[in-house]
Parts: structure tokens; sequence; C-alpha cells
């Protein structure tokens, strides 16, 4: 409180210290008989060189960024795409660093010279079509250089990947990463949200996780089963606002509810196999140097971006929509880790667009290890398989593993909505 | 707004013109004269801006001192966003959020085109009033209206809109993901649609009074600068804030009627959302279409007001008038074909990204026109360097120096490294902010004696110039590194890069420190122009009718305001607006207004 009436009483002095000051000026202006349209020689001038000392403190500022960051401080790119892009880059920094130094030294120069001069009048020059010409077409040239190139690098930075690219998922949500590797065929399962259980965060899609997914919307803790008894319950009286949630939230259930049933009547077991030998990573993106990835990306619940600096790839990830990125990391992260002298520098994958609170937490590091160590890597995740850890780790208690879709029906009749 | 109750300013009396006595409301409050509801809307803009600019302050010291507690902050936020001092993270995206908006669509684009093409369109045209007065105020009131509710959105219990000023779904669509998206994110799609409802009013007046009020012998090619500019603004506007409004409104379908425009396959807080088959790229898509002719619309009324500062301090014509009149036209067509550049890694068919590169990068080309045709009015000139023509030429550079860093952001492939870190953030802040703050504080000290019948201090001019300059570029020029560095944009705490990078951390944490410095001498140095501009409308010395010695039909009309403009018969234009130190003339300015001598040519 004190602080506040401090801040106040500041403030207020600091207005009372201007007004004196202009009364002051005002003064003096009246005795020397000059309007405030006038402006002396002497203030043109002084604007004059200040302008120019002001274009000298931005480039010595501008050259001082530079030495003292390196360059334009990126530091090295980590992946093939990203040397590319980053050889790329220096070329147009080259060009607009260029058109900096010299527009803007023009634009002061010439404001620092020809500042009015008593007796010199400006020179009556409305146009020159050969001078407009000439800076209409020299950007056009400079740009379609810049045009061509930038287009060539994005075909190929968006074509698609060969077959011997590893394919990886990465499922993003409030507010961390899930990496998926697709296994030994390379082929990452399909998956549907509504899938989604406590033994399937990532809703994959088998036989048996369609028949858990079923089994929750009914018997779960919030289930269909759940609200139609607390609905019908004649004992407990609910109000309005609690019963419309309730039946917004049912009948929102019941339609997931078909649409389930729809799933398991498609569902062509020949899928299962892709996603069951799928292993899920939470803790580190584990990448193996040389080796192409094809990653592709997939949201829980708002969009985020998944952001590679060092790699200089990034892509959003979507609700509803697949996304994929692809690129070649090129440098283990021991050997980035001797090129910047930082023996705890590690890469990351990080969150690049706005999605809650958390935001700027959402992260996951990411290890390149050369082809030797990756192996090994992928040895210790033998027998961690999705298949592995759905069926062996202590599962939701109300998640019970096998067809249960026969009970399901001989509870949801009741409802007479409910059609299949 | 109290701010608009104190307009009262000198002149009390209103000549021996024919027209109604008018009392106090209808002068000053429901005014239906556009160079009152020119002031209304510069004070309600300055108003807005000022509380954006704080915001920024506050959100800057946590950039700059992430969790060290700040009396600052106690102090306008309270415990319940910043308990003991710390900002809490959701209120820091609010900030961000409110700022953004409030910036873009309350100061640049309602204050900047609403103040200067109410003030100017009829007063340059040679036109009594706007084609239609009444329109012109329900112009204001709405945009007033929308203010008040864009404010009122920062004192509701769950915070203001969370989601960035892009307001991307399904963040914004969801009350779950953020406690912002709640009763903040509706006040946030009411407010703008009230406010694009006073664009659109205030757009068509202006561009009807283009077409059909100008005066005997302003032919089109005979318009200042500035008319071109703003009559470009207003068809932008008319073309593109409907499809920002039709985005907004499936947005609130989305929100409050179960449809799935947006949403799909999501589950939000534990709970799984029935939403199937909507695409949040839909609403990237309807929403840049506006937003990038948005950034035409913010930037073109400050090179419309800097083509004139210039000509008339340099003593001297535009050069290649018909070459920039052709440059506004080809910005203004350009910027409805390249929404898709702020859309590179969004999923976007890649193909379609190409061509959004190739229609981007053609805006350099009258970009740079623009600018050379600048230097070249600069060029052998007689620059009177008033509070103005500073601010006019620190534009020109701001636009130089945000433009090139925006042909790297335009390429696709150069853009996925940089898309959304602070590179971004320094390039549009410098281009687009900068630009055409500039642009308005140019405008506002050039045309004050016009609008007030007094003179701004100029001294003060001087230091609120000298400290805005500085104050910007250093607080937008080390962003730049920043973002190389790779900083994503809208994060709570860079010290997250201590875990992985501590260099780069470090780097991050004293650039952020230099920059939020930078912030605050240039929020301070607002001050003074606040001083200035208030003091001098009941304080400043009398205006001579034509301080300046420009040629433009404004500084015919007398100083002291009257109802349609010109005591007499209307003014009639003879000639360029350009017409400065022509050879062969006795002054150094012809008014449009003057015949031609014996034997003169037109330019």
């Amino acid at each position: 409180m004190e602080n506040k009436l401090i801040i106040l009483i500041v403030i207020i002095l600091g207005a009372i210290a201007i007004a004196q000051l202009v009364r002051v000026y005002e003064i003096s202006a009246k005795l020397r008989k000059t309007g405030e349209h006038e402006i002396s020689n002497r203030d043109n001038h002084l604007n004059a060189k200040l302008m120019l000392g002001f274009m000298l403190a931005l480039f010595i500022g501008f050259i001082y960024l530079m030495v003292a960051y390196g360059w334009t401080g990126r530091g090295l790119a980590a992946s093939a795409e990203g040397k590319e892009t980053d050889s790329l880059l220096n070329l147009n920094f080259v060009i607009i660093i260029a058109v900096f130094f010299f527009t803007n030294f023009l634009l002061f120069f010439f404001t620092y010279k020809y500042v009015r001069k008593p007796g010199v009048k400006a020179f009556y020059y409305p146009h020159n079509n050969k001078l407009e010409m000439l800076w209409t077409v020299v950007p056009a040239i400079v740009l379609a250089v810049i045009i061509i190139l930038g287009l060539k690098t994005w075909n190929d930075l968006v074509a698609p990947t060969g077959k011997e690219a590893r394919r990886i998922e990465l499922f993003a949500k409030q507010y961390d990463w899930t990496a998926r590797y697709a296994g030994e065929d390379n082929t990452l399962g399909k998956y549907d949200y509504k899938l989604t259980t406590d033994n399937n965060e990532l809703g994959l899609l088998t036989s048996n996780t369609i028949d858990t997914a079923i089994y929750h919307m009914i018997y779960g803790v919030n289930g269909i089963n759940k609200i139609q008894r607390l609905l019908n319950n004649r004992d407990t009286i609910l109000i309005d606002s609690t019963v419309n949630a309730l039946r917004t939230d049912l009948s929102r259930k019941e339609r997931i509810y078909r649409l389930l049933m729809q799933m398991k009547s498609n569902h062509n077991k020949k899928y299962d196999a892709s996603a069951w030998d799928d292993f899920i990573e939470k803790e580190t993106l584990v990448l193996c140097e040389g080796q192409e990835y094809e990653i592709s990306l997939r949201s829980k619940d708002v969009i985020h971006s998944a952001y590679f600096p060092h790699m200089r790839a990034q892509m959003n990830a979507v609700p509803g929509m697949p996304t994929r990125l692809k690129f070649t990391p090129t440098m283990t992260t021991e050997e980035m880790r001797k090129a910047k002298g930082n023996p705890s520098f590690n890469y990351v994958l990080m969150c690049n667009k706005i999605c809650g609170g958390a935001h700027y937490k959402m992260k996951l590091i990411v290890v390149v290890k050369d082809k030797a160590a990756y192996k090994e890597w992928l040895k210790s995740k033998k027998g961690k398989t999705f298949k592995d850890s759905y069926f062996t780790a202590p599962a939701a208690p109300a998640a019970p593993v096998g067809p249960v879709a026969p009970a399901a029906d001989a509870v949801v009749p009741a409802d007479t909505t409910m059609k299949k | 707004m109290a701010s608009v109750a104190h307009e009262g300013h000198g002149h009390d009396h209103h000549g021996e013109h024919h027209h109604h006595e008018e009392n106090f409301i209808s002068k000053y409050i429901f005014s239906q004269d556009h160079k009152m509801i020119g002031k209304q809307f510069l004070m309600t803009a300055v108003f807005m801006g000022l509380v954006a600019m704080i915001l920024s302050i506050l959100f800057r010291i946590q950039l700059a001192w992430p969790g060290e507690s700040s009396d600052f902050l106690s102090f306008f936020l309270g415990e319940k966003w910043a308990p003991n001092g710390v900002l809490k993270e959701d209120m820091y995206l609010g900030l961000v959020t409110i700022h953004g908006t409030i910036m873009v669509f309350f100061l640049l684009t309602g204050g900047l085109s609403g103040t200067f093409s109410n003030l100017l369109i009829p007063l340059q045209l040679g036109a009594r009033d706007m084609a239609s007065g009444f329109l012109n105020m329900l112009s204001y009131w709405f945009f007033l209206l929308s203010s008040l509710l864009m404010l009122a959105s920062l004192f509701v219990e769950s915070g203001p809109a969370m989601a960035g000023w892009t307001i991307y779904p399904p963040l914004s669509a969801l009350p779950q993901a953020v406690s912002g998206s709640g009763l903040g994110m509706t006040l946030w799609l009411f407010s703008m649609t009230i406010f694009i409802a006073s664009s659109l009013i205030g757009s068509l007046n202006y561009i009807v009074t283009v077409i059909n009020l100008r005066t005997q012998g302003m032919s089109m090619t005979r318009m200042p600068l500035t008319i071109w500019a703003f009559f470009v603004t207003a068809i932008l506007g008319v073309l593109s804030f409907p499809v920002l409004l039709s985005a907004a409104l499936l947005l609130v379908m989305d929100r409050m009627a179960g449809t799935s425009f947006y949403l799909s396959d999501i589950i939000v807080g534990g709970e799984m959302l029935a939403n199937h088959g909507g695409s949040p790229l839909l609403y990237q898509h309807l929403f840049w279409f506006l937003g990038h002719p948005e950034v035409y619309i913010v930037l073109l009324p400050a090179l419309g007001l800097s083509s004139e500062i210039i000509a008339t301090n340099a003593r001297k014509p535009i050069f290649g008038y018909k070459a920039m009149i052709g440059s506004i036209l080809a910005i203004g067509f350009l910027s409805f074909i390249v929404w898709g550049h702020h859309m590179f890694v969004t999923g976007m068919n890649p193909f379609l990204g190409s061509v959004f590169v190739f229609t981007t990068l053609l805006i350099a080309i009258p970009s740079a026109v623009k600018v050379f045709n600048y230097l070249t009015t600069l060029w052998k000139g007689s620059l009177v360097l008033t509070p103005a023509m500073l601010f006019a030429i620190g534009l020109v550079s701001t636009f130089i120096t945000g433009g090139v860093t925006g042909i790297i952001l335009a390429d696709s492939a150069l853009d996925i490294a940089l898309h959304d870190t602070y590179f971004v953030v320094a390039h549009f802040h410098i281009v687009m902010g900068m630009s055409a703050v500039f642009g308005m504080f140019g405008g506002v000290y050039h045309w004050f004696p016009k609008m007030f019948g007094r003179m701004m201090n100029t001294r003060l001019g001087y230091a609120h110039f000298w400290v805005t300059l500085i104050g910007a570029y250093g607080v937008f020029f080390p962003m730049h590194f920043v973002g190389l560095a790779g900083a994503p944009r809208r994060y709570y705490d860079y010290s997250v890069y201590t875990e992985f990078d501590s260099p780069t951390a470090d780097m991050m944490m004293d650039l952020n420190v230099v920059i939020t410095i930078f912030a605050i001498v240039a929020a301070l140095g607002q001050i003074i122009f606040l001083f200035n501009f208030f003091y001098s409308i009941f304080r400043g010395p009398i205006a001579p009718q034509n301080p300046w010695n420009a040629n433009t039909l404004e500084w015919t009309t007398p100083v002291e305001h009257v109802h349609g403009n010109w005591p007499g018969a209307l003014p009639v234009v003879h000639r360029w607006p350009y017409d400065y130190s022509k050879p062969g003339a006795d002054t150094d300015f012809i008014p449009q207004n003057v015949p031609l001598a014996e034997g003169e040519e037109e330019h």
C-alpha cells in the first residue's frame, strides 16, 4: 500500500515538474516572439546532426550485436535440411543487410545534408521515369532470385520421404509431448481419439482397444450407465442445471458409443499388428544420426507446434488434422556439445504455438545418437512395445481386456434413442 | 470514456455561420461534425493505446525479471493476477492478447484511420462534411462501445481472452483449455463484432465521400496522397473486415451452439468432445484473409500522412506522385492474395505455400518504390525538421528496417525455423507497429493546429521523438537476435532454456533486460507527449491559419472550426497539391486553390 502511494506521488510530482518547465519555456518563447511553427536554424541543425548521430549509433549497435552473438546468433544447424536453409538464410541476410545499410544511410544522410539553409531553395523535381523504372526493375530482379532459390529449397523440404525414412509420431497435449516409434515394421499403427483410455493414452486402434473403449463408455467412472442411474434415481433430487448438464453429457457419450460400435463392426484385425509393435517414449526423443525421419504430428486438445530450433524444423500439431515434417539429424548430441563447448547442452523439441498457461514449459529433450549407440538403445526397447505395456501394465481397475460388447448391448437398449 | 467529455477547447463561438445553435451535447458528445468525430476517435484511441502500452510494460517486467516480485505488477494486477507481485501464467497470456488486440485494432485501425480519415478527407477534398454525418457519428459510438467492452474484459473474474490476438481455435473455443476462453473471450468476440460494424460504417462513408464529394477541380489525380491512402485503406476494410466477422461468428457458434466449424476429435480437461469434422485451419484462412490486409489498413494511412508531411517539410513535390498512387493500389491489391504466408507451418498444402511465397515477395516491389521515392523527395530538399517531419523520417527508417526482414519471413523455407519466434515479433512491431505509430504521431503534430486551433510545444515534441525513436529501436532491434537464437514468442519465462542450453538462456535473459529497460524508457517518454498534447489543447499558443506553409485545402479553412468547413463558397482546385519550390513562383508553396499563372504548366 505504501508503495502504491509512493508511485502515485512520484507520478503527480513528475507531471507538476514538466508543467513548470513548459511554463518557463513558454515565457521565454514569448520574449523571443517566435511561434511554435517557426523552426529556428539552430533547432534544425541540431536535429539534423542528431539524425546522423542516431544512424551511427544504430549501425554500430547492429554490428556490436552481430559480433557479440556471432553473425546472426543462430549457431550451427544440426540437420541436413537445416544446413540447406541456413545457407539460403545467410544469402538472404547479406542482401537485406546491404539494403538496410544503404537505404538507412541515404535517409539519414539526406536528412543531415539537405536540412534548410538560409537562401537555398529546394530543387523542384517531381518525377523521372527512368529512375522510377530503375527502382522497380532492380528490386524485381533481386526478388526473382530470392523467390526461385527459396521455392527450390521449399520443394525439397516438403517432398515426400523415401521408404527408408523412419516413422515417428509426436503426440501433443497440454503440456507435454509423447513420441511413438513405428516399431520393427516401420508402420505407425492407426488411431482414433475415441479410443483414448487410461492404458491407451494415444488412442491406438486394435480390436482390444475398441472393446476397452466401449466398456469404458458404458461402465466407466462417468460412463453411460452411471449417468443413466443418476438421472433415473427417484430417491435423489437434482437441480435443473445439473440435470441439463448430465443429459448433454449423456447424449454426447451415446453418440460416441454408437460411433465406437460402428468402428467395431468395421474393424479389420489385420491392422492390429502395426499398432501392437509401436513403442512409446515420454522422457526423451531419441534419434539416430544420419537417419531420415518422417514425423507425423497429432494433437489431443488445442493447436501445438513442434519446433526443433537446432534442426530448423517446425510444423503445427492440429487437432483432427494430421500433419507431417521431416528432417535428417547430422550431428549427435555429443558432437554438438563439443562444437558449442557446452557439456550440458541438449537438443530440444519445444511447443511454439500458444496452447495455454504452461505453454512455455511444454518441451521434450531430444538426443541424437550415433548409429552404434542408437542400435544399443533400440535393443533396450525390446519387450517395451505397446502390446507389452497394454497387457502387462497395471491397468485401471475398470478396464478389463477382452470382448465386453455383449454386456454393453445388454445394458444399453433400455434407452430407446439408441440405434445400432 | 472520460476523455470525450474533456474535449473542451479554445473556441466557444462559431462565427456568423448560417446553421443552428449547438449545445454542449450536440457539439462535443453526439457530434455529427467530422472534425469533432475525428477528435473523438483520437482521444479514445490515445486512451486505449495508453492502456495497451501499460499492459506491455507489465509483461515486459515479467520477461526481464521472471519470478521476481514487482510492486508495479501488484499495483496494477492485485493479488488475484499477481500474487506477491509475481505475474500469473494465465494473466501473462491475457496481457499479451489484449495488448495485441488493442494496439492493432483500437489504436492503429480505429485511432489512425478513424482520426485522420475523418479529419482530412472532407478538409483536403473541399467538402462540407462526410457523405453521412449521422453514420459517421454512429461509427464513433460503435467504436467507443467496443472499446469499453474490450476494457471490461480485463476485469472479468476468469480473466480476459488469452489465446493471443489471433485467437486461434480450439484454444479460444474451449474454456477448459485456458480460463480466458470463458467470459473474457465472449466479451472479446462481442467487442470485435461491434468494432467491425464501426469500421464498416466508417469505411463506406470514406469511400462515398472520396468518390462523390470532391470539390470542383479536385480530380482523382489531384488528390493528396493522404486521401489516396485513406481511400484504398477504406476499400481494404470493406472487403476484409466482413470476413473476420464471419470467422468470429462461426467461433461464437462453436462456443455457444455446439457446432463443429473449427473443432474435431478433441479431448480436453479429461472430457471427450463429440465434435468431429471441423478444421482449425478454416479459422486461420478466414482470420488472415482479414489479418493481412489489416497490416496495410494500419500502414497505408501512416504512409499517406508521412507523404504529405515529408513533401511539405522538404519544401519539394513528392517524387513520383503517380508511382506513389500506383504503389498504394498495388499494395492494396496484393495484400489480398498473400494471407497464406502466416500459415506455412500450419499444415496447409505446401504447393499453396509456394504460391503465397510468390505473391508475398511481390509486395516488396511497390514497397521499394515507395521508399526510394521518399528518399528522392528528401534529396536536394530544404528540410524543415518539425517534430512531425522527424516522425515521418523515422517512419521511413522503420519501414525499411522492418520491411527487409519481411523478405526472410515471406520465404517459406526460411520461415520454418523463424515462424512464431521473436524474429517475427521484431519484424511486425518495427514495420507495422513503429511505422504506424510514427505516422500517427507525425499526423498529430502536423495537424494539431487544424484540430485544436493551437500549436503543440516543439521542444517537447523533439524530446518525445528522440526518446521514442531510441526507445523503440532499442526494444525491437535486439529482438531479432533473440528470435534467431530460437526463442518462441508468447513464452512466459525464457529461463526454461537453462534446462538444455544455458549460454543461450543467458543471452536471452540479458537481451530481455535490455529490451525491457528500453521499453520502460520509451513508455515514460510518452508522458511527454500526453502532457504536451493535453496542455496544448488548453494552453498552447493560437495557431496561424497555415503554420507549415502547406498547399492542401485544409489550411485554407479558418483556424476556428465552423460547420461546413469554409465560411463562404467551397474552394476551387486548380493544381496538384505538391507545388513546392516551383521555379518561377514567388513563394516556395502554391496552395491548390491558386489558379495557374499565365504560361504556367501543371507539373
